[in-house]
């Protein structure tokens, strides 16, 4: 007895130990990102920082700004793009089809998740590139091409968090509204959407955060100019892709402004899922 | 432990653990910087150690700031770069070692042949944004540069721009065939690369009247020839006086010139 019980706090001791060095190793990055990307960005003012067009390192003016709205650009980009049809695939899979398609379509599309994000950027200098260059005119590495692929790219996400969402909805609910007379498509819109809600909303968040996370496929179609774009065709640079194309060669203040950069995306994205666990913890006391 | 696959992984961790060798020898010179010349220098190290097995030569990127850098603080023997030193990093030995001329490079069915510089000029800065205005078709220029802090940059911003900035609405790529890649899928798109790695795909364009060759470059009429540097702290010693020596001595610069770029001599 003796014998398993000191077994047993060796294994707590050692599961103690793994479990707070995971949580360390996220501490010490954030504490060597802020002291490495913070110290520049008050020696040059932080509004110049945020609001300034000029990103030239090699003279020392360092403005974010273009690169904090090609950011959001793109990312509402994929929104706009992913969102409509992700639900829309996951509405047809729960409700509209049968038990056997959908064991079929929905492995499929998680495959989809698991394409490297380089094939995806790929795909879109040698397709999609030059389409919207021939269709539409400019260069065709624009705001339109990163949009359209970063759409492409969090569909999975959308889709199975909301499928999932969708199937856990009691039977009950269809039951009853297709009792009181509702048509399918009245159940799916005034029944099972509300009711799937946080789920779908974390869905689009999580969507969302891939999205202004992805560098290698926007670096390959965005262009990376560093002006605000004019127009869907121009081209464009994100934060994330700001850093990575850059690092290589980057030494001294241009390194500790690239650090800065990482500091803006990470308060960023730090805003985001604040404002998302707040509406949807809201929301859950609000039902009660 | 019980299962084979933790075992099989260990047995594998062990068996490449001699690959990361720890320590290097007195003998090993480290040569760093500028990812345009790593390819020449890979190649000077591969001939170099074939007839001296007992010097390792170990090349490695990161381009000219950081190679300059490294070879400041000691890091490395040998410092490679791309671009001519600033006034505050003129305290390291420079040898030149190649000169690599930069090209101007456009779509091959682009009927412009021929610029000035001074309109190269325009055209990076935003100033000129059509092909119309140098003979070409009523078509908007795409111009393609390369990102802050790469030694090609470095030399076209020196060599053309002057203080002038390059334009913020150019598509920024982050290497030579990247841009080359682009220019050469896109019409009306216009470009910088070394001319070393002008190929089939893209026609680079006559500056000044003067085409890219040696011929011009070695007369003086093709302006956009930046040098290849080798930089060490003080004079070179040993191992590393040796592999400079090889890389100035003619089967050297052999190399170089089969490669594309000039040689020094």
């Amino acid at each position: 007895m003796n014998r398993l019980e000191k077994r047993d706090r060796h294994v707590r001791l050692a599961l103690l130990v793994i479990a707070f060095s995971a949580v360390s190793i996220l501490a010490v990055i954030t504490v060597f990102m802020f002291e490495q990307g913070t110290p520049i960005m008050f020696k040059y003012g932080v509004k110049n920082f945020l609001a300034g067009s000029d990103w030239y390192p090699s003279e020392k003016s360092f403005g974010l700004w273009p690169m904090i709205v090609g950011s959001i650009y793109v990312t509402s980009g994929a929104m706009v793009i992913g969102v409509p049809f992700g639900l829309a695939c996951a509405i047809v899979l729960t409700e509209f089809s049968s038990k056997r398609v959908r064991g079929v379509i929905k492995p499929l599309i998680e495959l989809l998740a698991g394409i490297p994000s380089v094939v995806y950027g790929f795909m879109g200098v040698v397709i999609l590139v030059p389409f919207i260059r021939e269709t539409f005119g400019g260069p065709g590495l624009s705001v339109l091409a990163a949009s359209i692929i970063l759409g492409i790219m969090i569909l999975p996400t959308i889709i199975s968090i909301s499928v999932d969402s969708l199937q856990a909805i009691p039977p009950a609910y269809r039951e009853g509204s297709i009792a009181l007379g509702a048509t399918k498509w009245q159940t799916v819109r005034m029944v099972l959407l509300p009711a799937a809600r946080s789920g779908i909303i974390a869905s689009i968040i999580l969507g969302m955060g891939r999205a202004i996370g992805e560098t290698m496929a926007v670096i390959m179609i965005a262009g990376n100019a560093i002006s605000v774009p004019r127009s869907l065709l121009a081209p464009v640079r994100t934060l994330t892709s700001n850093i990575a194309l850059e690092m290589g060669y980057a030494a001294g203040e241009h390194r500790q402004a690239l650090f800065a950069t990482g500091v803006i995306l990470f308060i960023i994205i730090m805003i985001l899922n604040t404002v998302a666990n707040v509406t949807s913890s809201r929301r859950k006391k609000a039902k009660g | 432990m019980r299962h084979p696959i933790v075992i099989l992984f260990l047995l594998l961790c062990i068996a490449t653990l001699p690959s990361c060798r720890g320590g290097r020898s007195q003998n090993d010179v480290i040569v760093a910087g500028s990812t345009s010349i790593q390819p020449f220098a890979d190649k000077w190290a591969e001939v170099f150690t074939e007839s001296r097995p007992a010097i390792g030569i170990n090349v490695q990127g990161g381009g000219s700031s950081a190679g300059i850098q490294a070879c400041k603080s000691g890091a490395c023997q040998i410092g490679m770069s791309s671009r001519e030193l600033k006034a505050d990093e003129k305290d390291l030995h420079e040898i030149v070692v190649a000169r690599d001329g930069l090209a101007i490079i456009v779509h091959p069915s682009n009927p412009v042949r021929g610029a000035t510089l001074a309109q190269v000029k325009q055209i990076f800065s935003g100033d000129l944004t059509d092909w119309k205005f140098i003979g070409g078709p009523d078509k908007e220029i795409t111009v393609v540069t390369r990102e802050e802090g790469s030694g090609t940059r470095g030399a076209f911003q020196e060599l053309v721009m002057g203080k002038t900035r390059i334009f913020r609405g150019a598509i920024t790529e982050d290497s030579n065939g990247t841009v080359r890649e682009i220019v050469a899928h896109d019409p009306n798109s216009i470009g910088f690369i070394s001319l070393g790695l002008v190929n089939e795909q893209v026609r680079a364009l006559v500056l000044d009247g003067a085409a890219g060759n040696e011929a011009n470059i070695r007369n003086g009429s093709y302006g956009l020839v930046r040098p290849f540097l080798f930089l060490t702290r003080g004079e070179p010693t040993g191992a590393a006086k040796a592999f400079i020596e090889f890389v100035l001595s003619d089967e050297g610069q052999a190399l170089v010139k089969k490669e594309g770029l000039i040689p020094v001599k």
